[in-house]
């Protein structure tokens, strides 16, 4: 059970994540910011449960759409911003951007541009910690599309043979880019596609894979804060005390494209609007409010978030790009002899 | 000195590795008990245990990805992917992760792995199990790759290898494995990125790596009471390459020829073949030749591999050209 500082902190977070995504989008329709962002717009309350339920040690490997799972860990926002910007005083000095993003000191293993990349890293990262008898364990998130990568069953499949200490954390938002889980993952009930309209009910669509593997699997309500902090603190306990890996399936929905600006043909605007009365952030100002958190402080807390989201990407736009050394050098770690 | 096969110069590597430094551990198919599938790991399980010998499911993406997971958090992992023909099922996690996270992510980490493999044809394998895929790897910045041809650069270049702060491919070859060789009693380790001119000569440099090596220096032999006396260079790190050694050679016998067991289109023959058209073109008194295999699968039938691969009659053919030439 969170107590009110804690929920009011996860709310501050939330609005960090959101008010960094609306900031990158408009930086995007400016013309300041190449190539392409994933926004987890929608999202925010998977990353901030999982990553509040962890210890600061705990090693994490995120993918493509890693804003949320990054700043939930409180990386710094200028020097992401900076990183996204390309420019020098990011995270990567600009040699990473969005989707190799890394910030080892804060143990945050990285972005990853490859769907399914990171679940092998992550796994690797839980067998060093084995080895090294560590009480610190890996997590990794990963959407719906991911689980159909053969590292997805690979790295499940090993990661229980050797019993490593890792929680695999699916971001269900129901979508592989364009395409509906309904039409990617096979299942043996022949349940079907339906979003998850109501607060309760979900039924998960990975998690039944991890059953295959012998590996505990939870479905929990992705938008709910409090619901995936539960879930992932109980795993995280479990897989700390020498339990194995475990699945947590979070049900979530990304009220957003699946890049940039990208118009969503494949979903009704029936069916976001839906979705939007769902809203994991929006709900939280009235739970704070039920549990006696002044209004005022509510208010504050996200006037605070934003304010700062927009401070750090002021301060992100007025660093320098770096120069030919910088995008030359470093290829091969210096042997220290 | 004491005469080892290649295979046993290579386990000599990974036993004093293991010994010398706790977090280096091994991870593979078939690699404990079982020795590996050509005897490479063998009497390690029995010396090391499950604690340092790590067998894992065949799921060559995903043991790869474990090893630059692992290597990230400090430790030192050796993967063996059996067959080369397999790092297709590895290249991702070597492409996209391995050899790049130190760049990408601004040298705040390392990837201090080995990616072990066996390439090369050793007859009647057939076309998935004989392949020789350097020229898949030279390509991918942030990756050293090494092809070693006798038990003493075997043994020396993988301890090096083992201790370097970088991924590295270590290329050995099915063919050399029962080759002997002489290694040094003492604990030695060679460069890995120095190029080795194994038998020097005056009348034209012949570059080759991995089996191609020992056929280079049997067609030496074959050459001399003709009078033509080759300077045979052993290129080992092909990325790397050693461009100084390369360069030295030719400018002093004014005629090469690039010998490999992969294929000649977009080899390492071409690579090499045109850093001496770069670098050296007031040196050269003939055209630089290339001997590979065929741009074709390589068949498993004995009687028609031999036509695909390289022999030690083609570059006889290719150092006629070159006399003809001049």
């Amino acid at each position: 059970m969170l107590t009110n500082d804690q929920l009011l902190h996860f709310y501050g977070r939330m609005v960090t994540i959101r008010a960094f995504e609306e900031k990158l989008s408009e930086l995007f329709t400016t013309g300041l910011l190449g190539g392409t962002s994933h926004f987890c717009i929608g999202q925010e309350a998977s990353a901030v449960g999982v990553v509040g339920a962890s210890r600061a040690t705990d090693w994490l490997v995120s993918n493509h759409r890693g804003h949320g799972h990054l700043l939930a860990r409180g990386l710094d926002v200028s020097r992401v911003m900076a990183e996204l910007l390309g420019r020098l005083t990011g995270y990567c000095g600009g040699r990473g951007g969005s989707q190799h993003l890394c910030s080892y000191s804060e143990h945050f293993l990285g972005t990853n541009g490859i769907v399914g990349g990171g679940l092998p890293i992550a796994t690797g990262a839980a067998f060093a910690l084995k080895y090294q008898k560590s009480s610190d364990i890996a997590i990794v998130f990963f959407g719906d599309g991911a689980s159909n990568q053969g590292t997805f069953h690979e790295s499940l499949n090993l990661a229980q043979l050797w019993q490593l200490p890792v929680l695999f954390v699916c971001e269900n938002n129901f979508y592989g880019m364009s395409t509906p889980i309904s039409k990617t993952i096979a299942r043996a009930d022949g349940a079907s596609f339906e979003v998850p309209s109501g607060t309760s009910g979900v039924t998960g669509w990975v998690t039944p894979r991890a059953a295959a593997y012998g590996i505990r699997g939870t479905t929990a309500d992705g938008r709910d804060v409090e619901a995936v902090y539960a879930a992932a603190e109980a795993a995280i306990g479990r897989i700390r005390a020498g339990g194995g890996p475990e699945l947590l399936e979070l049900m979530t929905y990304r009220l957003c494209g699946h890049s940039k600006s990208e118009p969503r043909v494949y979903r009704t605007r029936e069916e976001e609007e839906t979705m939007r009365e769902h809203d994991g952030l929006a709900m939280l100002p009235a739970r704070l409010a039920e549990r006696g958190v002044p209004g005022e402080t509510i208010e504050a807390t996200a006037a605070a978030a934003r304010a700062a989201v927009e401070e750090a990407t002021q301060r992100a736009l007025a660093a320098p790009y770096g120069g030919r050394a910088d995008a030359l050098g470093g290829v091969f770690e210096e042997m220290r002899q | 000195m004491p005469e080892i096969y290649y295979s046993k110069a290579v386990n000599e590597a990974l036993d004093e590795e293991l010994s010398r430094d706790h977090n280096v551990v091994l991870i593979g198919e078939d690699i404990g008990k079982y020795g590996g599938a050509f005897g490479v790991t063998k009497g390690l399980w029995d010396k090391y245990g499950a604690e340092r010998l790590w067998e894992t499911p065949i799921s060559e993406n995903t043991i790869t990805g474990i090893g630059v997971g692992a290597a990230m958090l400090g430790m030192r992992p050796v993967v063996e992917i059996m067959f080369m023909d397999f790092i297709a099922l590895a290249l991702d996690q070597l492409l996209n992760s391995a050899s790049k996270l130190h760049y990408m992510y601004h040298g705040q980490v390392k990837v201090p792995m080995v990616l072990r493999t066996p390439g090369g044809a050793k007859g009647g394998y057939g076309p998935s199990h004989s392949q020789m895929l350097s020229s898949l790897l030279v390509g991918i910045p942030g990756l050293k790759v090494v092809a070693p041809s006798s038990a003493y650069q075997v043994k020396g270049m993988l301890k090096t290898a083992i201790r370097d702060d970088n991924p590295v491919v270590f290329i050995e070859n099915k063919r050399l494995y029962p080759q002997k060789g002489f290694v040094p009693e003492n604990d030695y380790t060679l460069p890995i990125d120095k190029a080795i001119v194994t038998s020097p000569g005056t009348d034209i440099s012949v570059f080759c790596y991995s089996s191609m090596t020992p056929v280079c220096q049997a067609v030496k032999l074959a050459l001399k009471p003709l009078g033509i006396d080759l300077e045979i260079v052993d290129l080992v790190s092909l990325q790397p390459l050693d461009r100084e050694t390369i360069f030295a050679s030719v400018r002093k016998t004014g005629k090469a020829i690039i010998v490999e067991e992969a294929c000649l289109t977009g080899g390492v023959g071409a690579e090499v073949s045109a850093l001496i058209a770069e670098h050296c073109l007031d040196s050269l008194e003939a055209p630089v030749m290339r001997v590979g295999a065929a741009d074709t699968p390589i068949p498993s039938s004995l009687e028609l591999e031999k036509f695909v691969l390289p022999q030690a009659e083609d570059i006889i053919q290719a150092v006629k050209r070159i006399r003809d030439y001049c």
